[in-house]
């Protein structure tokens, strides 16, 4: 069992819509020309430009060095499809897909920094799930930002999935504990854990966390199954620390890259994946709710260099 | 918070004072390091650029090739060059007579827009203001609902004798998309409300937005053509990478802001973007947002941001965030001792328990100067500060005074005293002695002015043998400390 299949092909649609500050610059840049130093470091500069971080670009440079000096690589040209295949390479094996429970429900945690867009991203996943004919109970555990219980309320009810909620102020671990316990007596194929935002730096927030994992995991052994921290595509390089402590407290399994519909090209995945080796899993591509879509490397690295002009004329 | 940068600056420039007088070439290299430090910390391309061009043209120009301690000079340069390019500060907040002052808020989506109005409502009623906010965020399901929330709660718990009042027109939401231009109805309504009923300033919430959205951008435009606010402040999470410059620009060139408020910047962000904005709208920083609570807004420090990039630490937060827990005396007292890096065992000893009190060790170590660095490959284990205060309990009262009195017979007896070993002690000594040269050599060159003249001193000859002591050749400006320093230098001389 997979889900999120039926969302599979209309991927390169979605990233389509994304728009390419890498690659028109970067391809009108490179016509023409040789792999001079000058060139290469055009292309570092770009790849800067994308937030793939100065150790990742520095290492991806120095292997388009290599190549050039070993006579591999000479036209302007052929540099995109270079940085393509290493980019891509760093993406082997990744599995992608959501975690699925050998018996129901799924539990995804989903947890991240203060308005990346978690509420959102979670009402995307629903709704995926729904339109793939799977149950689903939704947990508003982000019980601090005001309103916030209001917004998932109001995705429950468009989507017509249940909504377990506590009080404003309740401890948000009680309000996770009631959902479990609602998950399984629903028979809910999958349970989704709307958390609330917290900076990676406040200490008592993140024992908070590691405290809801615990009490589901006591509830169901091997819960959560997956638990996704959401990134907005605009995240620089804390991106990287973010993931680095959110990974430690909480064994953060996957990705939701958020907002990649703006300019921003979320390289810092890159260098995440580099340095964690923590998958991306799903990208939030635009402003609906049916605006998600399974990560594929092939076609995220494809976005990061296509031709604005070519984007444009496959959307 | 901006340690790393602090590292890359300090492992440039470390290179660059080895080497006696410098050259063009090894500022050229050093400046490398530290655009490649100012990238790592989300600084946009094309600023690192200038901004290291701006510093070479600076450095070779004449002050720094005939001079003795080029390292801590290029220090100061970039120093001036970055609280240059984030300031000049201006956190005036200009209200308009008869009022109200229609301000308006704008960004991405997920910026803070929200909670920044639930703060500037607080501080505007600090100062005594009637502010209404006005929900103009009629796509985000439940925002109308957040900010109504807020902006009770500022009302309700908010100090000041002003008042907070909520504009909301929730069913408005519904005819959102449909009905264009629903958002500019409502702020037409609340601004008309607000000059009726008298209040003296009108916060505008819009909806988190992308820039490249032609349709909510036209939007804004609307608002800002019709309904004309007097500031338009751009909200912008100071964790944004390179799109920062994007989306500034974007929203600049649309609605030419007035202010920028940087959020987040409680994160262990770098905070680049806080120089990537600046830069390209020209706006200046008002104010940034630390903290979920309503009076988490602090105006805009860059020097004090510099100086953490700097790794000449951060003194003043430090002192911000032991206030929590000393009294104003001790505060002072503390933050006078560690400025001037007149550390003892004593001190460290007090400070050691006020400190625990306050948070993770680290954390806090790394907000003094210097000291950030330094601790970077420590793991810090805070039980282990359990040890170190037997250790420094079992020292006698000269002892702690002046550490310089420890030897290996010393160190076996407090290890004995505290149930250590002597290597232990040793270290505990070799560490806090790394810590006190580091406050000193940074405390001494922290402000303007300190590093001029131990430029004219080393130029002139100055005091014999300041030059060739690693971190004393930059010590003083005033007499008083002049005297000090040759003072602790011939203390030390006896001890070696």
């Amino acid at each position: 069992m997979r889900f999120f299949r039926k969302a599979a092909g209309a991927i390169r649609e979605g990233l389509a819509r994304t728009r390419s500050i890498l690659g028109a610059g970067l391809r009108s840049l490179l016509a023409g020309r040789r792999l001079d130093d000058d060139l290469i470091d055009e292309i570092e500069a770009s790849l800067i430009g994308a937030d793939v971080g100065v150790k990742a670009t520095t290492e991806i440079i120095g292997e388009l060095r290599e190549a050039v000096r070993k006579g591999e690589l000479e036209k302007g040209e052929d540099a995109i499809d270079f940085l393509k295949s290493r980019l891509k390479r760093r993406w082997d094996e990744a599995p992608i897909d959501i975690a699925v429970a050998d018996s129901p429900p799924t539990v995804v945690l989903v947890v991240g920094v203060n308005g990346v867009g978690k509420t959102t991203s979670v009402a995307k996943i629903a709704h995926t799930l729904r339109a793939e004919g799977r149950s689903v109970v939704l947990a508003a555990a982000d019980t601090f930002r005001a309103g916030a219980v209001e917004q998932l309320a109001i995705w429950a009810d468009r989507l017509g999935v249940d909504l377990i909620r506590g009080a404003a102020g309740a401890d948000p671990a009680a309000v996770v504990f009631d959902a479990v316990d609602a998950a399984l007596a629903r028979k809910a194929d999958v349970l989704l854990i709307d958390t609330a935002g917290r900076l990676h730096v406040e200490a008592n927030l993140m024992r908070q966390l590691v405290k809801i994992r615990e009490v589901i995991a006591r509830k169901i052994p091997g819960a959560p199954h997956e638990v996704l921290l959401v990134l907005d595509a605009t995240s620089g390089q804390n991106g990287l620390q973010q993931a680095t402590v959110f990974g430690e407290a909480v064994g953060v399994t996957g990705i939701f890259l958020a907002k990649l519909d703006g300019t921003a090209r979320g390289g810092i995945v890159v260098a995440i994946r580099d340095a964690l080796k923590v998958p991306v899993k799903l990208v939030g591509v635009g402003e609906r709710v049916e605006d998600v879509q399974p990560f594929d490397p092939d076609a995220f690295i494809d976005a990061m260099f296509a031709a604005e002009s070519e984007s444009a004329s496959t959307s | 918070m901006l340690d790393a940068l602090s590292d890359r600056f300090n492992a440039a420039f470390r290179g660059l004072s080895g080497r006696g007088r410098i050259s063009e070439s090894n500022v050229r290299e050093a400046m490398q390091e530290v655009r490649t430090a100012l990238l790592e910390a989300d600084v946009h391309l094309d600023v690192a650029k200038q901004f290291c061009a701006d510093v070479i043209e600076d450095a070779i120009g004449q002050e720094v090739i005939q001079s003795l301690k080029p390292g801590q000079q290029m220090i100061e340069i970039v120093n001036r060059r970055l609280i240059d390019l984030m300031g000049p500060v201006d956190t005036h907040l200009m209200m308009v007579d008869p009022g109200p002052t229609v301000f308006m808020m704008c960004g991405l989506q997920g910026s803070g827009k929200t909670t920044t109005c639930g703060k500037l409502a607080a501080l505007l009623k600090k100062r005594g203001k009637r502010v209404l906010v006005v929900a103009a965020d009629l796509q985000r399901p439940a925002a109308v609902e957040q900010l109504r929330i807020t902006a009770e709660g500022v009302e309700t718990n908010g100090p000041g004798s002003g008042e907070v009042g909520f504009h909301g027109e929730p069913d408005r939401c519904d005819e959102y998309g449909k009905a264009v231009g629903a958002a500019v109805g409502v702020c037409r309504r609340g601004i008309e409300r607000g000059r009726k009923e008298q209040f003296d300033a009108v916060i505008l919430d819009t909806a988190g937005r992308l820039h490249v959205n032609d349709e909510l951008m036209k939007e804004l435009e609307a608002i800002n053509r019709m309904l004309t606010p007097h500031q338009i402040l751009l909200v912008v999470d100071a964790m944004t990478g390179q799109d920062a410059v994007n989306s500034a620009k974007a929203f600049h060139e649309r609605l030419a802001i007035d202010g920028v408020i940087l959020t987040k910047f409680d994160s262990d962000t770098r905070g680049g973007a806080a120089l990537s904005v600046k830069h390209v709208t020209g706006a200046p920083i008002k104010f940034i947002g630390v903290g979920e609570k309503f009076d988490a807004l602090e105006e805009f420090h860059p020097e004090r941001i510099a100086g953490r990039i700097l790794g000449m630490g951060d003194v003043v937060s430090l002192v911000e965030k032991a206030r929590d827990e000393v009294d104003e005396a001790e505060a002072e007292e503390m933050a006078e001792k560690l400025a001037k890096g007149k550390l003892n065992m004593n001190d460290f000893l007090k400070q050691m328990k006020t400190l625990r009190r306050m948070g993770p060790m680290k954390q806090l170590l790394g907000m003094l100067p210097g000291v950030g660095s330094a601790l970077k490959n420590v793991d810090i284990d805070d039980a282990q500060f359990d040890r170190l205060e037997g250790m420094v309990h079992s020292m006698t009262a000269d002892e702690r005074e002046d550490v310089k009195l420890l030897g290996k017979s010393r160190n076996r007896r407090i290890a004995r005293g505290s149930g250590t070993q002597p290597n232990e002690v040793n270290r505990l000594v070799k560490q806090f002695e790394m810590v006190q040269k580091m406050t000193q050599q940074v405390a001494g060159m922290g402000m303007k002015g300190k590093i001029g003249a131990a430029r004219e001193m080393a130029r002139g000859g100055g005091l014999p043998g300041a030059g060739g002591m690693p971190g004393l050749g930059t010590k003083g400006t005033t007499k008083t400390q002049s005297l000090k320093t040759g003072y602790k230098q011939r203390k030390r001389g006896k001890g070696r």
